[in-house]
């Protein structure tokens, strides 16, 4: 049947999908909470349910509940839109990750790097028109300082993927892992993450690098304006892109749903589970760096990445060339 | 009516419609909107002709670089005082008939061109990354490289037009020079204090 290939499977996968994401959403948040709670030495959420597990569903039937109240001096149909803007492109990027082998969560195209890439540009829109429509300063100023931002990371992330584009010789994510790796490769691409993992901080807008929404500042920046179920879809884009960009991470640098030194690598029901394995540790890197490292000021922000990130993410790109020509 | 010509024409609508849409919208933030859902729905095209490299670098450039530099733009000169009943002059509207009727012709040409010359064959074929890479990189190097040229020439001239006249203290080098000069003409300078002068002016 033309009609199950073409509509039901993919809006089958994708609901299914969305509904991992949104839960995977709730839970992270409590996974946070605790963490950064064992961070402090204090106990973290610990009253809803056993060590605090309900805690994400009485915070979503709180938002759900609360009044929905729009301002009178904002631009109505644009600020309906922001909250929404925001969250779709988070979801949009997992259709080209492989989740096992030869499985991508929605569909192989033959330009999965490019698919991130476009998705992470149109990425910034939510909160730009966020800041934008709810006519108050400290919004746009928040949406100012983020497009800024996650415009100028995106630069050095770029020359990063096309490094790793070069050496895996294909723009598909799922050929990516099929085809393995040298052992200099994989010592060449770790070498880099830590500096990658500081751009998607800046991309993800999180914290050290929140300055779009500094409460001591621009009191809540882009988001000054909303409340109940719409900051509920903020916070969600925020921590669904956290999600996403921690599966990418794992995918490019870490052989996704592959266990090391290719172990069962035929059971395909493992990869899921793989993946969200390193997907785990990866988020844990996130809250430990937010509960670590202070936050810079915002000329120190965009310096270090025009000084300092870019220039190292060109000569990393034109060493990479160099060695993809002289040992692939 | 098939498939293909279905999608095409309700992609169609949408993109015409959205253009409709950039022109006629009083809000510059809403036209600049309209112009973003216009070069989504060019790049859904392209995805239906197979040329995913082409919708994915549309996408990236003009999506996710260019309206953003719109609304940029938009966002800090402000967007609520532009006059737009002074526009309508009259050597607008003639201005206007001109332009129209030179984007007439070009369209005219390029239908006819299909039947007049004989279409490069394979020049994208498909729209493959490697095939474009192939054509960029060996038949259209020297155009490439211009472009790269003109574009740095371009980034270096925004700057040091944006700059504008120096204000501010004078720096080092600048008062060796003056002391050299006092000393050629065997003057001496007048003592001046920043910080009084500042004050003064602020008075």
């Amino acid at each position: 049947m033309d009609w199950l290939n073409l509509l039901i499977i993919p809006l089958a996968r994708s609901v299914a999908l969305i509904l991992v994401l949104l839960t995977a959403f709730a839970y992270l948040t409590w996974f946070e909470r605790k963490l950064l709670g064992r961070f402090h030495v204090r106990y973290g959420p610990n009253r809803a349910g056993p060590k605090g597990l309900l805690q994400p569903v009485a915070d979503a039937v709180k938002a759900i509940f609360k009044e929905e109240f729009i301002p009178d001096h904002v631009d109505k149909p644009i600020y309906v839109l922001g909250p929404a803007l925001a969250l779709i492109p988070a979801l949009v990027i997992w259709a080209v990750i492989p989740i096992a082998k030869n499985v991508p969560a929605i569909a192989d195209v033959n330009i999965g790097f490019l698919w991130i890439l476009a998705v992470a540009g149109v990425e910034s829109y939510g909160l730009i028109l966020a800041g934008w429509s709810s006519n108050n300063n400290y919004s746009l100023l928040g949406a100012l300082r983020s497009s800024a931002q996650m415009i100028s990371y995106e630069l050095p992330m770029g020359m990063f993927l096309v490094s790793i584009l070069m050496l895996a010789g294909s723009f598909s994510l799922v050929e990516l892992l099929n085809s393995g790796r040298a052992w200099w490769e994989w010592l060449w691409l770790w070498a880099m993450f830590p500096l990658f993992f500081i751009c998607i901080l800046a991309e993800t807008n999180r914290s050290p690098f929140d300055l779009p929404e500094t409460e001591n500042e621009l009191v809540a920046g882009y988001q000054t304006e909303y409340g109940g179920i719409k900051f509920s879809l903020f916070m969600m884009a925020e921590y669904i892109n956290m999600i996403t960009t921690s599966a990418i991470m794992a995918t490019l640098f870490f052989g996704g749903w592959r266990l090391p030194f290719g172990l069962l690598q035929n059971v395909q029901i493992l990869g899921p589970f793989v993946l969200a394995f390193k997907v785990i540790l990866l988020l844990f890197l996130f809250v430990w760096v937010r509960a670590s490292v202070g936050r810079p000021r915002y000329d120190q922000l965009m310096g270090f990445t025009w000084k300092i990130l870019l220039p190292i993410s060109i000569g990393y790109m034109m060493i990479t060339s160099i060695l993809v020509v002289l040992f692939k | 009516m098939s498939w293909p010509i279905l999608f095409f024409i309700l992609v169609g609508a949408l993109s015409i419609a959205t253009a409709v849409g950039v022109v006629s919208s009083r809000q510059p933030i809403h036209s600049a909107l309209f112009l973003l859902v216009n070069f989504i729905t060019l790049a859904i095209m392209y995805v239906s002709l197979e040329a995913q490299f082409l919708a994915a670098v549309q996408v990236i450039i003009y999506a996710g670089g260019i309206v953003i530099l719109i609304l940029f733009v938009i966002m800090l000169m402000g967007s609520e005082d532009v006059p737009v009943d002074r526009i309508d002059s009259s050597w607008a509207s003639i201005a206007a008939l001109g332009l129209g009727m030179l984007m007439a012709a070009t369209l005219l040409y390029s239908f006819m061109a299909d039947f007049l010359f004989q279409a490069e064959p394979n020049t994208l074929a498909g729209g493959a990354p490697y095939a474009i890479g192939m054509t960029l990189f060996t038949r259209y190097i020297l155009a490439i490289e211009m472009v790269a040229i003109l574009l740095l020439v371009a980034l270096i001239g925004a700057l040091l037009l944006a700059r504008g006249p120096r204000t501010g203290p004078k720096t080092g080098a600048e008062l060796h020079a003056e002391e050299e000069e006092a000393d050629a003409a065997g003057t001496t300078i007048p003592y001046v204090d920043d910080e009084t002068t500042v004050m003064a002016a602020a008075e």
